[in-house]
This record gives C-alpha cells, sequence and structure tokens, in this order.
C-alpha cells in the first residue's frame, strides 16, 4: 500500500513547510487544545467511573479477597506484558503486527513441557536448589529455540516483502500463524495439554489471602525479564540500534548500521521474551492447547496498543492493566464479559487517547 | 464485426478487467448447467457450495471498498456481518416471541435485506465516526475489537439471542407471485407465496447480488468519491489540503463496506435458516482479508477470483483431504496406514490435522511470490514496481547530498 513512497517513518520532519505538513500541524494544533482537553477529560470520566463500580464489590467482598485477586492480576499481568513486548519490539521497527509471535509463545508453552523431563524435573518430587537450576536450564534453553524460530520466519516471510505493499508481511504473519498452530496441532492434538506441575504449592497468608510461590516467581521473573530488557534497549550499543531503526531507518543506514542484522536482533529477543512467557503461562496455569497463542496474542497485542504500541515501559503497563482488568473482571463481574470489557477498553482508550497510554505520536502514513 | 476487432484492439488490452469480467459472467450462467451435466444431474450439492460461496465473494467485494479503495485496514469486518445475519434472524422468525418483546416479526427477505443493509452500515457510522481520526494501524486494532465485542455480545445477551444456541427456523424467502410451468415439472399455474428452496434458486439471486453490487462497487471507484477515496488511501495529507473531507469520505468508505457485509449477511441467515455467534469469528474477518490480499487489493476481478480460490481451498479442498489420502493408501496397497496404530492418528485423521499447516504454508508461499496478489490492478502494479525503483534513489540521493 505505501510502496509508492518514501518509508513512512522519514516523513517526521519537523519543518519540512509542505501544505499538508502545514495544513496538519494547524489542524493538530486545534486539536491539542481544546479537544484533547476534552478526549482526556471523557478517558478520566470512563476510568473514574470503572473504577467506582469496581470498589462497591471490592467493599462487598472483603479485604482478602481483593489481594488475592490483585496476586492472580499481577502474575496475569506479568505474562502478557511478557508477550505484548515482542509485539511493540516488532511493530516499533518495521511496523508489522506479527501475528505469528502469540504462536511462538504457545510453541514456547508447549516445548518447555516436554523439556521438562528431560531436564530431571518431573511433578511430586521435591524442589530444591538442584531443581532450581535445571529448571533455568528449561527457561533457557526454551528461549533461544523460541528465538531461532522467530528469526528463521522473519527471515522466510517478512525479509523478503519489506519492499512489498504494506499488507502483504501481514497476510504471511497470518500464513505463519496457522502454520505454527498447525504443527502445535499435529504434535499435540486438539485437546487441552497438561503441563507438568513442577513448582512448589507452598505458599503463606497474607492478611487472609493466599499467595503461593508459584505467584512470587512468575512476578519476579517477569519483573527482570522486563527491566532487563528496558536496560538492554536503553544502554546497549544493539539496543541503541534498534531505536535508530526503528525512528528513521534509512538514516540509520547512513550511520552504518545493518538493518538486516538489527531487525533480526530485535525478533530474536522478543522471542526470548516470548519463550519465556509460554514457559512462565505452562508452570503458573499447568496447561496449555495447540491455539493458546491465538487467544492470548490477541489479548496482548491489545495490551501492546492500550500501552501505546512501539514504547517497552508502555507494553509492560499495558500487560499490567490487561491482566488486571481481567482477573478483576473475572473474580468480581461475569466472566463471560471479559473480552468484551477488555476490548470495550482498548477502544475507549485509543478514542480518547488514540496514542495508549505512554504513546508516542507515530509518524503519520 | 469491425467494432469486434475495434473492441478487441483497444479495449482488452488497456483494460484487462473486461476480460475478466467477462470470464467470470460467462463462468458464473454456464456452472449450474456444467455442474448439472457433469454429476449427471445430481449438480444441486455444486449449486448449493456456490451459492455459499457466493457468500464470501459478496464480502470480499463490499471489503475490498473499505481495504482496497480506501486503504483502511478493517480487522473486525465480521461484525457487520453478523449484524446483517441478526438482523434477518430478529425481522424474521418466530424467535421475537422468545424475547421480552413477545411478539414475533415476519418481514419478506426482500425488504430486510434492504433493512440490514441500512443496520450494518449505520454501524458502520456508529464505530467509524469516533474512530476515523485515528491513524493507519490504530484503526485496524479499533475495528478488530469492535469484531472481538460484537459476536460476544450476541452470545452474552442471551435473552435477546438465545445465546450460544442461536436463533433457528427463520423465514424461507418467498416471491410473492411465480409462474410455475412444465420447466420445473408442475403444470401451468400462477402461484402466490412461492416458497424459495432450491439450491439454484439460491445461486441465481446470490448472483443477481453480485452483479448488482459489482457494478456499483465499480461505478463507486469511477466516481469522484472513488477519486477520493485513492487520494485518501495514498495520502492523506495532501488528499485534505486539496479539499478531500476525509472523513466524511472514510466514513462512507466503512459505512458501505458494511452495508455490504448486511447484504451477506442477510442471504448468508436466510440460506442456513439458522444464526449462531459462533460463526462470525475473528477467524471471518481474517478469511476476508486474506481473499482480498491473495486476489489482489483494489481489482474487483482480482478480489472475486481471490475469493473464490480461497473458499475452494478452505471449505472444500482441505476438508475433503483425509477421504482423498485413505482412498489413496487403499488403492495403492497401503490400507494398513489407515487406521489409528501407536501414536499415529491413522492417514484419514494425520492429514485432517496437517489442515492449518497447508493452509498456512500456501499462504507464505503464494505472498512471497506474488506480494501484488494474483490479479492486481494493473495501475498498481505500476505504481508497485515505480515505487521499488524510487526507493532506492532516495537513497542515493541522501547519500548524494550528505557527500556533498
Amino acid at each position: 500500500m505505501e510502496g509508492a513512497r518514501k518509508r513512512p517513518l522519514s516523513i517526521r520532519g519537523d519543518g519540512m513547510g509542505t501544505i499538508g505538513e502545514a495544513v496538519r500541524r494547524r489542524r493538530s494544533a486545534l486539536r491539542s487544545g481544546l479537544t484533547g482537553r476534552f478526549l482526556d477529560l471523557g478517558l478520566i470520566v470512563v476510568v473514574a467511573a470503572f473504577l467506582i463500580l469496581l470498589a462497591t464489590r471490592v467493599l462487598e467482598h472483603g479485604p482478602s479477597f481483593f489481594l488475592q485477586i490483585l496476586t492472580f492480576a499481577i502474575a496475569n499481568g506479568g505474562i502478557y506484558a511478557l508477550i505484548a513486548l515482542g509485539y511493540t519490539m516488532v511493530y516499533g521497527i518495521i511496523e508489522l503486527i506479527n501475528f505469528a509471535h502469540g504462536d511462538v509463545f504457545a510453541f514456547g508453552a508447549f516445548l518447555s513441557a516436554s523439556l521438562i523431563p528431560v531436564f530431571g524435573l518431573g511433578e511430586d518430587k521435591p524442589f530444591g536448589v538442584l531443581p532450581a537450576l535445571a529448571l533455568l536450564g528449561v527457561f533457557v534453553v526454551t528461549m533461544l529455540v523460541c528465538g531461532v524460530l522467530n528469526v528463521s520466519i522473519e527471515r522466510i516471510a517478512y525479509r523478503p516483502l519489506r519492499h512489498a505493499p504494506r499488507l502483504a508481511p501481514l497476510i504471511t504473519a497470518i500464513g505463519m500463524s496457522f502454520f505454527l498452530e498447525g504443527a502445535l496441532f499435529l504434535w499435540k492434538g486438539p485437546s487441552n495439554v497438561h503441563y507438568p506441575n513442577v513448582l512448589p504449592s507452598a505458599g503463606f497468608n497474607l492478611f487472609g489471602a493466599e499467595i503461593g510461590t508459584k505467584e512470587i516467581i512468575v512476578i519476579v521473573t517477569a519483573l527482570v525479564l522486563v527491566v532487563a530488557l528496558a536496560l538492554f534497549v536503553e544502554r546497549s550499543r544493539l539496543g541503541k540500534a534498534m531505536r535508530a531503526t526503528a525512528q528513521d531507518r534509512d538514516a540509520s543506514l547512513l550511520m552504518g548500521i545493518d538493518i538486516d542484522q538489527t531487525i533480526a536482533a530485535t525478533f530474536f529477543i522478543g522471542a526470548l521474551l516470548a519463550g519465556a512467557g509460554g514457559t512462565m503461562y505452562g508452570l503458573y496455569y499447568n496447561t496449555s492447547v495447540f491455539d493458546l497463542g491465538f487467544s492470548a496474542g490477541l489479548v496482548a497485542f491489545t495490551a501492546a496498543v492500550f500501552g501505546g504500541i512501539g514504547n517497552i515501559y508502555g507494553a509492560a503497563i499495558g500487560g499490567l492493566l490487561i491482566g488486571m482488568i481481567q482477573s478483576f473482571w473475572d473474580g468480581y463481574f461475569e466472566s463471560a464479559w471479559t473480552q468484551v470489557v477488555i476490548f470495550a477498553v482498548l477502544i475507549l482508550v485509543l478514542v480518547f487517547r488514540p496514542t495508549g497510554i505512554l504513546g508516542m505520536r507515530v509518524p503519520e502514513k | 464485426m469491425t467494432s469486434l476487432r475495434q473492441f478487441w484492439q483497444s479495449g482488452p488490452r488497456r483494460d484487462p478487467n473486461t476480460v475478466a469480467y467477462i470470464v467470470l459472467l460467462v463462468v458464473a450462467i454456464s456452472f449450474p448447467i456444467l455442474a448439472t451435466v457433469a454429476t449427471g444431474g445430481q449438480g444441486e450439492v455444486m449449486i448449493n457450495v456456490a451459492a455459499d460461496a457466493g457468500v464470501y465473494v459478496l464480502l470480499a467485494v463490499g471489503l475490498n471498498v473499505v481495504i482496497g479503495f480506501a486503504g483502511l485496514l478493517d480487522l473486525g469486518y465480521a461484525a457487520f456481518f453478523a449484524v446483517g445475519a441478526y438482523t434477518y434472524a430478529f425481522l424474521a422468525s418466530d424467535h421475537g416471541r422468545v424475547t421480552p418483546l413477545g411478539e414475533p416479526i415476519h418481514l419478506p427477505f426482500w425488504i430486510v435485506l434492504f433493512i440490514a443493509m441500512f443496520v450494518a452500515a449505520s454501524f458502520g457510522v456508529i464505530l467509524g465516526a469516533p474512530t476515523l481520526r485515528l491513524r493507519g494501524d490504530y484503526l485496524a486494532i479499533v475495528t478488530l475489537g469492535f469484531g472481538e465485542i460484537v459476536p460476544r455480545i450476541f452470545k452474552n445477551a442471551s435473552v435477546w439471542t438465545s445465546g450460544v444456541n442461536g436463533i433457528s427456523a427463520l423465514d424461507i424467502p418467498a416471491l410473492p407471485l411465480w409462474l410455475q410451468g412444465p420447466w420445473s415439472g408442475d403444470p401451468f399455474a400462477i402461484v402466490p407465496d412461492f416458497k424459495i428452496i432450491s439450491p439454484l434458486a439460491y445461486y441465481v439471486i446470490m448472483v443477481l447480488l453480485l452483479i448488482i453490487s459489482v457494478v456499483l462497487v465499480r461505478n463507486l471507484h469511477r466516481s469522484r468519491l472513488g477519486r477520493a477515496w485513492m487520494a485518501v488511501r495514498e495520502d492523506e495529507v495532501a488528499a485534505a489540503a486539496m479539499g478531500v473531507n476525509t472523513v466524511a469520505v472514510k466514513l462512507l468508505a466503512f459505512s458501505i463496506g458494511a452495508a455490504f457485509s448486511g447484504f451477506a449477511g442477510t442471504f448468508y441467515a436466510a440460506k442456513l435458516s439458522l444464526v449462531s455467534s459462533e460463526n462470525f469469528g475473528f477467524s471471518v474477518s481474517i478469511t476476508i482479508i486474506v481473499m482480498i490480499v491473495l486476489g489482489g487489493m483494489g481489482n474487483i476481478p482480482g478480489v472475486i477470483t481471490g475469493a473464490l480460490l480461497i473458499y475452494g481451498v478452505i471449505f472444500i479442498l482441505l476438508p475433503q483431504m483425509p477421504e482423498y489420502a485413505t482412498g489413496f493408501a487403499n488403492s495403492v496397497g497401503l490400507s494398513g496406514l489407515t487406521h489409528p496404530s501407536g501414536d499415529f492418528p491413522g492417514i484419514g485423521e494425520f492429514i485432517s490435522r496437517l489442515k492449518f499447516l497447508i493452509f498456512g504454508f500456501i499462504l507464505v508461499v503464494v505472498m512471497l511470490v506474488r506480494p501484488q496478489g494474483l490479479l492486481p490492478s494493473r495501475q498498481r502494479e505500476q505504481e508497485l514496481q515505480k515505487g521499488i525503483a524510487h526507493e532506492d534513489t532516495v537513497i542515493e540521493d541522501v547519500t548524494a547530498e550528505v557527500g556533498g
């Protein structure tokens, strides 16, 4: 669709005096003045209404139930955040909704389930230092294999189409998603697959809420990975190259950045997180299914947009918030409406604040 | 004779679509005859399938207005399809009796067709109005959210829609008057309130709907509005500077696209005599997008071809593959493969598990080989080739500037 013009990211001019640019600036100035304030107000009203509704229910059910749900919510949100980061990084750098990303996550869950016996772990075995190291091994191997898988997908299905019409890579992404789902279907069949429960089920009581070791492990792991990623993107040389490529590919090329390598690295790192997320999902929920990536991916992508796509902290916060909305709605209201609420929130956020919570101004196309 | 030659020398070469339209029309007219002859009078099944395929063709033609002409990526098109189908279910069945309304409504199919069109279009406006100021992919995400919400509302609001059971026993479309005769094996008579049951009748209705839709869409494409759509697609800022009311133009694309899917929804519901929220999920939206992109976005014959091909692969080829495989294994003397043994579930089941994988593989390969689609519009193809060349020169230019 965009093939006929320069890369969209390169027209982020500030002083380019075309007529269209002037019109746009005039319009956005008007909008950010009065309408902008009105729209932010609208968002605040919606959020406030939701919080008041929630607060009445919370008061009904008492504080220990609230604390319990909050723990679930944060663990759930942590997993979504890890998937959302992969979506946001890929979108930030090549503006592609990588539909296959959710399936890489599901692949991570399937692979780690098979690796657990290989590393000598199993259900009902006492958990100690050695099993913990073995579990770390499972994490590392799963992440690396997912990384390689995602890089191969990029190499086969996306790179040849980098200059093609914009929807062509979207279709190959959908194709790759079907392909991976098909592979998982072939591997483990159509029904739910049990995931070995290797984490200790012990927990402690906090003001009447049962907080398990599982939740703590999931939350801590997610936090460590998000912080590590943020540091990597902000401090490292490759991270700098990624940000530069996302901002202006042509200019980065002129600065001597190897674009192909940088994009491949982005896919690799995104998939590392997805692999970790898949393992954590399995360890936490003890189940997986071949089309897990489809549903989880859709919600995680929503989370990435919610936070402001292309923004790493945004994806983390978006994932956390979506996880919280999901868990709180499941806990306090009818779970049949949870998905409706998630997508309604998404639409409202985009209507009132089109760039997401922490969104940057995405240049116009 | 001269005129025919002139036409051949000028028309088809300048516009290959003319040939494509003629071929499609000939295929559409001759298909029922061929199907009947080929199967020895048992063509009803094939004609029935073809009428079902027509629903997807109609959807693809409608979505092509939104994606192909106006360049708005709509990932929730199935929602409007659902709205059209449920409109028919509410307005033409006994279902009204079990809703809080307490009264059944029975409107004729032909009237609901237009009501559904307007209802779907208004949903397009309701969704479009607040969201069309969003740019590019953000709009895609909002439509995706909408596409997820609508079927779930139909599923959860069970007081009105009887939830997961869906609404069944919808009215059979009827003609107010019909001349019966030897062609249907009956004596001559004028029949009032003639119920449409035969697959051929549905096929004819579908083809007529398609012809009307294609003519409408083609004329729209060539109109002032169509040019405005293209302008918005290519460069919204420039279009606005040239005096195109971008919001109104995009809103029209959205609601016109939705209107066609209202058409398709009504036909679908009437033919199936059943609507269920399960039939309008994200996979339907995705399938239609795949049809458009694969066929050649923005080019109507391309989109129709893409829709027919993808429909054939998903609904005919893939479901029948296990049978073929089993038959093949039996005929080459490997009948042991047809039974499950150990982890191996038998060849039929194995092939049916391969379904997703094969479909994904086809999508990737076709897109890699022909990123512009199977039958792209000529203009577009040229733009694309120039576009790539242009991009290279841009980089060279900048290098030169920096160097100097």
